[in-house]
């Protein structure tokens, strides 16, 4: 699974196949060239060597998965939309910088939704708690470390 | 600002700011390459970092290398991270193994162990970030040192469902890798217990595991088929609101509802008759929904209703066994090819090129072929198109394909580049499949290299040309058509080489008429002669030489065309070539001799035609168009064959020696002729009329040491075949198709300079029958099931033997290919073993070949390591007996260990290769008696 901007800036990518850092670039590439070319009319399903490539646009940001030719298309799409609204609720109307910023989080939720390429839970409800419970987890720990440490004050200057 | 967010604007200030607003690509690799200095200086620096620390510092290299730069430290303090006992921190560093470190880094086994200890470690959220991780990089080495874990997760009654669902599909993820982390026996029941769960998200993630599993093994999950359709049952008939959050926009459960259909599409229709009955209602059920109004104006809401709605139509095709269902999937299929959604009429024309292979809903398709052909021509897209195009492919029959072909011959002339190819040759099939006028075949055919020149492949006018020299009543129509088409100002290239075939052929039969008389043919031909490409004209000289013989009257303009220097001193030594030997077999050969030579072409052997060879090749998943159709037509008797049409003429080799051309004392100039010491035997193609020549030699007679090296040429074409103190016997030898040419090349090892010296050296020439092989492609699917068709004892060698050599999957490769064979990887379901396929070319037949190379990995227990002693198994099918039975000791003899025993059997396959060749007339004029060839060494 790719994000990437209008820009054709990739912005999270997601294997589920092993490829070689080189072969990632080489298909990153081509198919951020491939995607940005389709007209706004044009179908969102399209071949590509043996696999196909179904993208959605939201805003500046295209969402492109790569499926296998028997999965189900429209479903995919629904993958992408609902990964999306995931992103809306937890960040409140989610922005492309959210992303940049937060990368390591969108790739948490991904894991919670997605997972080995297969959906592992569709529910909204249940992703976005494990998700907060996940954010209890770091807020506890980080504060009492930095409780330990003393280091309250330079937390304040970080903010 | 809460504190989760204290590393993202960490990362704000110092980074991400900077890399977002500098103003080049430069300023940014400079500010980057500043931080990674500074990252790198502290990893090394001589105070340890604490746990934030190193987390801060490892998030920003992830955060750098998703900006797309490399990061080539780090790694170890990712790996650290792992055994902190803080959850952030372990994240992290999951997070940044998953992303950055690859299967075969060193520093997987240290990984391993830390995904061990979380898995043990009953901290549910720890056990979850040790599976993501396992999921995510899911290598092979994971699979064997954890895969034995996961199952035990996945079923216990202690876990938590959340758990429950990641072991699901990290053990999906590592089956992929390895596929001896299969459960079975006493798992089987419990994993398909799981399509039970409470927890719908537990039967969501388990089905997608149920279905991998039962890929591998069918029969073990069978009982998955009744529980997967009573849940899909539940699902179909729940009201939205029964299912609360695993309702999306109004659908219940659509993931999982399109899951369980396809885990369905592995079986065949149940044969419970109440299963089966529950199942029909369920897919009803389904159709019924698709005819209700909407329940939300979302593009959500029905992309999700639909996708169900293709799925199952996905299964109703797979089941195809109910009429009823097929027909009204067919006309729920029809409402979408008019859908405004773009989306939804690509989806609809691909369905429905399935329900037109079914015998119950083809004719139903058929009512919709104007609405493709109107999509056809209005789509803006060309993928929607393309759709349109195999949609149309699909549904062509007998009764409609003079429409359809017409039709798509229209849109040729402005269809996308992307496509034409596949439409030319997907025109040139309908045609040549429905034909029951041979008249109008060749109308088409000529119309497409008319409009598409470029795009018809060789295939394709081989074809042609194979019809009209096999179908008597059309030769005068092709001839006069061709004639016609030549005409023409500019005509493609294509369209001389099929005008200078059939004019060459069947010109006399228009030559009556005074507009085509064989001087106005001639020069019509010729009039095209110099815009062509030296390939085509040399067809165009054996047309010359033809006409020669048909048209005797004209025999001095040709032999002036011949003589001129354009010709007879051609730089491009093929055309000087065929120049001076056309010219010298016009010149001396009697009228008898010429009519024998350049006779007409005899009929091509029935066979598939090359050009659905071809397009399957293109699109493996292409379907015949007669399948599983009754309206059969004979098919025209025709050869395929990539070869195209052989003249029936010597096509000289462009270089490479002597040829002895028919016992005429044509001597070509052909400069290597000027090699005295190589002699290369011309392969013709007078299979028929050439006498074996029978050696006169005791079969043992062969010279000490001359068996030596015959074996490597199994695998090799070039090399030492022969060497003494005194000479050096090397051959080379090419092979294409059915025809070979071999040069035997002497050395002399001594300084000095021997006259008169007369040694007798007898020799085994390295012609084996593998050589004739070429390798093929295919699908595993199409590969299984010519595998399981060729089973009768005949076809099928099987042979256990030996290793000789350590067993290197690279050189296996090597030698298999070497053989001829192709290499077809993903096939077998086990990864070690090789999956070759190749086709034997005959003269007369084509006779394909495959192979399974099973390397036993288990006997190299038996033998560890001293000797490298591996046993092998490996069968050769073949639907030629003698054949499979020579491969499959040639084969041997390339991987097996030698001993006295297979000595012996070497020979018999040499000998049987001769008796394969024979009974299936190789090309070979000499071939025979070069088996063990007698040379006469001269040394001057």
């Amino acid at each position: 699974m790719l994000l990437f901007s209008r820009q054709g800036k990739l912005r999270l990518q997601k294997w589920y196949v092993a490829h070689p850092d080189k072969t990632k670039k080489k298909i990153v590439r081509e198919l951020v060239t491939l995607v940005l070319s389709r007209k706004p009319k044009m179908c969102s399903f399209l071949e590509w060597k043996d696999l196909k490539i179904v993208y959605k646009r939201y805003a500046s940001l295209y969402f492109c998965c790569a499926i296998e030719p028997e999965d189900n298309e429209l479903l995919t799409l629904e993958i992408i939309h609902r990964y999306v609204e995931l992103l809306d609720k937890y960040f409140g109307s989610v922005c492309e910088l959210d992303i940049i910023f937060n990368f390591e989080k969108a790739f948490f939720m991904l894991d919670e939704f997605l997972l080995g390429g297969e959906v592992q839970e569709t529910s909204k409800k249940n992703v976005l708690k494990a998700i907060a419970a996940q954010d209890l987890l770091q807020e506890v720990s980080i504060e009492e470390y930095l409780v330990c440490l003393g280091l309250q004050e330079s937390i304040c200057r970080t903010h | 600002m809460g504190c989760e967010d204290l590393l993202s604007s960490y990362l704000t200030s110092e980074i991400v700011n900077m890399v977002l607003f500098c103003k080049s690509r430069e300023a940014e690799v400079k500010r980057i390459n500043k931080e990674l200095a500074n990252i790198r200086s502290k990893f090394k620096g001589d105070k340890t970092l604490d746990g934030y620390q190193k987390k801060k510092y490892v998030c920003k290299l992830l955060f750098i290398f998703l900006l797309g730069h490399d990061i080539d430290f780090g790694h170890m303090e990712a790996v650290n991270l792992l055994s902190s006992n803080k959850y952030t921190e372990k994240q992290i560093g999951y997070l940044f193994i998953s992303v950055l470190v690859g299967a075969s880094s060193e520093l997987m086994k240290l990984v391993i162990q830390s995904i061990k200890n979380d898995l043990m470690s009953r901290n549910p959220v720890h056990i979850n970030l040790a599976l993501h991780c396992m999921a995510n990089i899911g290598s092979r080495e994971m699979a064997d040192a954890l895969g034995q874990e996961i199952p035990k997760l996945l079923v216990s009654g202690d876990t938590i469902d959340a758990v429950k669902q990641s072991a699901a599909l990290t053990l999906l993820r590592l089956l992929r890798a390895s596929p001896d982390v299969i459960p079975m026996g006493e798992w089987t029941s419990r994993i398909i217990h799981l399509l039970n769960d409470q927890h719908m998200g537990v039967v969501t993630s388990a089905t997608s595991l149920i279905e991998a599993l039962v890929k591998k093994n069918p029969e073990e999950y069978k009982g998955c088929v009744s529980l997967a359709v009573s849940r899909l049952s539940r699902i179909v008939t729940s009201s939205y609101t029964d299912l609360q959050d695993y309702t999306y926009y109004f659908v219940p459960a659509p993931w999982l509802s399109v899951k369980l259909l396809r885990l369905l599409q592995n079986y065949p229709p149940p044969e419970d008759p109440s299963v089966r009955t529950r199942l029909t209602e369920c897919l009803e059920t389904i159709l019924n929904k698709a005819q209700e109004p909407p329940k939300s104006k979302k593009v959500q809401h029905s992309n999700a209703k639909n996708a169900v709605l293709f799925e199952a139509i996905n299964l109703i095709i797979h089941m195809d066994s109910d009429p009823n269902l097929l027909v009204r999937a067919c006309n729920q299929l029809g409402q979408f090819l008019q859908h405004k959604e773009t989306n939804l009429r690509y989806l609809a024309l691909e369905s429905m090129c399935l329900l037109a292979t079914s015998e119950f809903s083809h004719e139903a398709v058929k009512k919709h072929q104007d609405t493709v052909i109107t999509a056809l021509k209005t789509e803006r897209d060309v993928s929607v198109r393309q759709r349109a195009v195999d949609l149309l492919y699909a549904m062509c029959d007998r009764s409609n394909a003079e429409e359809i072909v017409g039709e798509m011959l229209e849109y040729l002339e402005t269809a996308d580049y992307s496509i034409r190819e596949e439409m030319v040759l997907k025109v040139a099939i309908l045609a040549e499949k429905y034909a029951v006028d041979y008249t109008w075949y060749v109308d088409v055919i000529l119309n497409l290299i008319r409009i598409a020149g470029d795009y018809v492949s060789e295939e394709v006018w081989y074809r042609v040309i194979q019809i009209v020299i096999n179908r008597d009543d059309v030769q005068g129509y092709a001839a006069k058509t061709v004639f016609e088409a030549l005409q023409a100002p500019a005509c493609h290239e294509n369209m001389v080489k099929v005008g200078g075939y059939i004019l060459g052929e069947f010109g006399n039969l228009i030559a009556g008429d005074p507009r085509s008389s064989p001087t106005v043919q001639f020069q019509l031909l010729h009039s095209k002669y110099h815009l062509c490409s030296p390939n085509t004209r040399g067809l165009l000289l054996s047309t010359y030489i033809k006409f020669i013989n048909l048209f005797p009257e004209i025999k001095h303009n040709i032999q002036e065309v011949l003589r001129s220097d354009n010709n007879l001193r051609n730089p491009d030594v093929e055309l000087q070539q065929r120049a001076i030997e056309y010219l010298q077999l016009s010149t001396v050969a009697s009228a008898d001799v010429l009519a024998t030579v350049l006779e007409e072409m005899p009929p091509f052997p029935e066979r598939e035609s090359s050009i659905l060879a071809k397009l399957k090749k293109k699109k493996p998943t292409v379907a015949d168009p007669t399948e599983n159709k009754d309206h059969k037509m004979p098919a025209p008797q025709v050869s395929g064959g990539n070869d195209g049409p052989a003249l029936q003429m010597p096509i000289t080799p462009p270089a490479g020696g002597s040829a002895d051309l028919l016992g005429l004392e044509a001597q070509p100039s052909a400069p290597a002729a000027a090699s005295a010491s190589s002699a290369a035997f011309l392969v013709d193609v007078f299979g028929d009329s050439a006498q074996p020549t029978s050696n006169g030699l005791d079969p043992l007679g062969l010279t000490p040491g001359a068996e030596e090296n015959v074996k490597k040429f199994v695998c090799k074409n070039n090399g030492v075949l022969y060497e003494n103190d005194l000479v050096q016997i090397g051959v080379k030898s090419e092979y294409r198709q059915n025809l070979a040419r071999i040069g035997v090349f002497y050395g002399n090892k001594t300084s000095l300079q021997h006259s008169g010296v007369s040694s007798r050296i007898c020799l085994k020439l390295p012609v084996f029958v593998n050589k004739f092989i070429e390798p093929a492609e295919m699908n595993a699917e199409a590969f299984f099931q010519r595998w399981k068709a060729l089973s009768s004892p005949g076809q099928e060698c099987q042979k256990i033997f030996k290793a000789c050599f350590p067993q290197d999957t690279e050189q296996s490769k090597q030698k298999l290919l070497g053989f001829g064979v192709s290499i077809l990887e993903g096939i077998d379901p086990n990864p070690d073993n090789f999956v070759s396929c190749g086709i034997l070319h005959t003269r007369n037949q084509q006779i394909g070949c495959l192979v399974r190379l099973e390397p036993n990995r288990q006997a190299e227990c038996v033998q560890p390591r001293t000797q490298w002693l591996r046993q092998y198994a490996h069968c050769w099918k073949a639907s030629f007996e003698a054949a499979s039975k020579t491969m499959k000791h040639l084969l041997s003899r390339t991987n097996g260990r030698e001993d006295c025993g297979q000595m012996t059997k070497c020979k018999e396959c040499v000998d049987e290769a001769w008796y394969v060749s024979d009974q299936a007339k190789p090309a070979f004029r000499r071939g025979d008696g070069c088996q063990k060839g007698e040379f006469i060494m001269v040394v001057i």
